[in-house]
C-alpha cells in the first residue's frame, strides 16, 4: 500500500489554536501532537492505552491519545497540557496545587494526571478523596506513590469553589 | 509501537459502512478504538482497511420500547454509565460499568466494541448473557438477530459473518420484582476481573424465586450461564442454605488455568461471589437497599 497516498486534511483546534494539517491515517493522535504540532508536553509511556501519560482532553472528556488516530480528532477540539495554564502565565490552580504539594518527581505522569483531573474538577468540584482516586486509577506514577497527588488535586478542587486560597 | 499501513474509510450512515464491509478485504471495523487500538499498535491486529463508525449518528442512543431496552453499538459506555434510563431499567448493567476500565477509557469505549471484542473477562458481555440480550446485525444483504447465547463463537470471537457488523442490542427487561447484581474481584480497579458475577432474581409475592439468572465471567472463553443452578433456585427462598448450594455448585464447574491465577483459587472466587451476588440481589429484590 502506498502510504503517501493514504493521507487526510484535518482541522483541529489544540489549546485554543485552529491546525490544518495532513496527516497518514495510521499516525496516533499522541504523535500527530508531538511530532506534528511540535506539543511534546504531552508524554507517551506505553503506547497501548494502560499508563494514562498521554491523557489530552478531547471535547472535553479525557481520552488516551496513544488509543486515537489523529484523523479521528478532525472538527474536535483538544486540550493538552501545554493549554492548562492561566493566559498570562501564571498556573492553573491544580498545577499550582502540584507544586505545593510536590505531587510530581520526574514529571512523565503529569501530563496525563493534570489533564485527567481537569475533566474531574469541571464534572464535580467537590469530589471526595475516593472520587480522586478513582479518577486517576488509570494512571501510572513510578515516583511518588499518589498521596501527593491526592491532595492536591482536592486542594485545587477547595481553591476552585473558593473555599480557599493558594497559599493557604 | 505503531499501526501497520493500512486504508482509512470513515463512513456517514449504516449503508456506506456496509457497502466498505461487502466490498473490502480483510476490513475492520473500528468503534471506541480501546482494544482496537492496542491491538493495532502491538500488530496483533493487521487489517488492510479500517472502517470508523465513529462518525455513523444513527448507531447512537438509548430507547426502551416494547419492554425492551435498544442500545445503538456505538453508545459509548460512558454515556450508559449516566444514563438515567439504564440506572432505572438495566440497573446491574450501571453496576458493572463502574469495573469497566477507567474514566478515559470509558469515555471512548462503546458497548458494540465490548461486546465484539468479547474478553473472556469483559463486563458488558457478562450482561448481555444475564439478560438473553439479542444482537442486531447488518450486512449488504439484510439484517438478522443473534440471541447472546449464540454470539460467542470462541475466544475473542463473536458469530458473525464476513461483511456484518453488529447494529443494536437489545435487552429485554425483567418484572418489577427483581433483584440484580454485578460483582467482581479483579486485582486493582478498572483491571479485567479475575471472576465476576452477574445475578437477577425475581420473586413472586410470597418471596420465593421465581425467575432467576446466573452469570459468570472470566472463567472461560466467554461468559457462562449457569442454567442448572438458576432451575434449582425457582420455587425456592432465596435463604443461606439455598445460596451456599448455588455456590457450590458454581464452584465445581472446569475452570481454565492459567498462569497468574491457579484453579483453585479461581473456584474459590466463584463460590465467594456467587454468595454475594445472590444475597445482594436478593435483598434488592424485597426491596431493601444494601
Ligand atoms: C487500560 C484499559 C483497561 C480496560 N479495562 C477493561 C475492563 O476492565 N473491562 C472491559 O470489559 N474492557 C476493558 N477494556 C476494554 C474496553 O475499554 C473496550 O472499550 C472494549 O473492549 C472495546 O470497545 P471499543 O468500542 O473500544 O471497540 P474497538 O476497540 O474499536 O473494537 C473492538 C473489536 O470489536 C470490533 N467491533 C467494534 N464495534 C463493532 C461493530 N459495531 N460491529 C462489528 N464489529 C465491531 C472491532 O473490529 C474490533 O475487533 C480496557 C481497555 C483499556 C485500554
Ligand atoms: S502512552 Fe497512551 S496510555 Fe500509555
Ligand atoms: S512523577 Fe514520576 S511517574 Fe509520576
Amino acid at each position: 500500500m502506498n502510504e503517501t497516498l493514504d493521507t487526510r486534511t484535518i482541522i483541529v483546534k489544540v489549546n485554543g489554536v485552529e491546525h490544518r494539517r495532513t496527516a497518514p491515517v495510521r499516525m496516533l493522535l499522541s504523535d500527530f501532537l508531538r511530532h506534528e504540532l511540535r506539543l511534546t508536553g504531552t508524554h507517551v509511556g506505553c503506547e497501548h492505552g494502560v499508563c494514562g501519560a498521554c491523557t489530552v482532553l478531547v471535547d472535553g472528556r479525557s481520552a488516551r491519545s496513544c488509543l486515537m488516530l489523529a484523523v479521528q480528532s478532525d472538527g474536535c477540539e483538544i486540550l493538552t497540557i501545554e493549554g492548562i495554564a492561566n493566559a498570562d502565565g501564571t498556573l492553573h490552580p491544580l498545577q499550582e496545587a502540584f507544586q505545593r504539594r510536590h505531587a510530581l518527581q520526574c514529571g512523565f505522569c503529569t501530563p496525563g494526571m493534570l489533564t485527567t483531573l481537569m475533566e474531574l474538577l469541571a464534572d464535580n468540584p467537590s469530589p471526595t478523596e475516593e472520587d480522586v482516586k478513582i479518577t486517576i486509577s488509570g494512571n501510572l506514577c513510578r515516583c511518588t506513590g499518589y498521596a501527593g497527588i491526592v491532595k492536591a488535586a482536592l486542594d485545587a478542587a477547595a481553591v476552585l469553589r473558593g473555599e480557599k486560597t493558594p497559599a493557604a | 509501537m505503531k499501526p501497520p499501513p493500512f486504508s482509512y474509510y470513515a463512513p456517514t450512515s449504516v449503508q456506506e459502512a456496509v457497502a466498505l464491509l461487502g466490498s473490502l478485504e480483510n476490513a475492520r471495523v473500528l468503534a471506541g478504538g480501546q482494544s482496537l487500538l492496542p491491538m493495532l499498535n502491538m500488530r496483533f491486529a493487521t487489517p488492510d482497511h479500517v472502517i470508523d463508525i465513529n462518525r455513523i449518528p444513527a448507531l447512537t442512543g438509548i430507547a426502551v420500547r416494547d419492554g425492551e431496552v435498544v442500545i445503538g453499538a456505538m453508545t459509548r459506555q460512558r454515556d450508559l454509565e449516566f444514563s438515567p434510563v439504564i440506572r432505572e431499567h438495566l440497573p446491574i448493567m450501571h453496576e458493572a460499568l463502574q469495573f469497566v476500565g477507567h474514566r478515559q477509557t470509558r469515555n471512548r469505549g462503546t458497548i458494540g466494541g465490548s461486546l465484539c471484542h468479547l474478553d473472556p473477562a469483559a463486563e458488558l458481555p457478562c450482561v448481555a448473557a444475564a439478560h438473553d440480550a439479542v444482537v442486531d446485525v447488518v450486512s449488504e444483504n439484510g439484517a438478522r438477530e443473534i440471541p447472546f447465547a449464540e454470539f460467542p463463537l470462541g475466544y475473542l470471537t463473536p458469530s458473525l459473518e464476513p461483511g456484518e457488523m453488529v447494529r443494536a442490542i437489545r435487552f429485554p427487561l425483567w418484572p418489577t420484582r427483581t433483584g440484580a447484581a454485578f460483582v467482581e474481584f479483579a486485582r486493582r480497579h478498572g483491571d479485567f476481573a479475575i471472576v465476576s458475577v452477574a445475578a437477577l432474581v425475581a420473586m413472586d409475592a410470597d418471596g420465593a424465586v421465581e425467575r432467576a439468572s446466573l452469570t459468570l465471567g472470566g472463567v472461560g472463553s466467554g461468559p457462562m450461564r449457569m442454567h442448572d443452578v438458576e432451575d434449582a433456585l425457582i420455587g425456592k427462598t432465596l435463604d443461606a442454605i439455598a445460596i451456599k448450594a448455588a455456590a457450590e455448585s458454581c464452584g465445581a464447574i472446569e475452570v481454565d488455568d492459567d498462569p497468574y491465577t491457579p484453579v483453585h483459587y479461581r473456584k474459590h472466587l466463584c463460590r465467594t461471589l456467587v454468595v454475594r451476588a445472590l444475597e445482594t440481589a436478593a435483598l434488592r429484590a424485597q426491596g431493601s437497599r444494601s
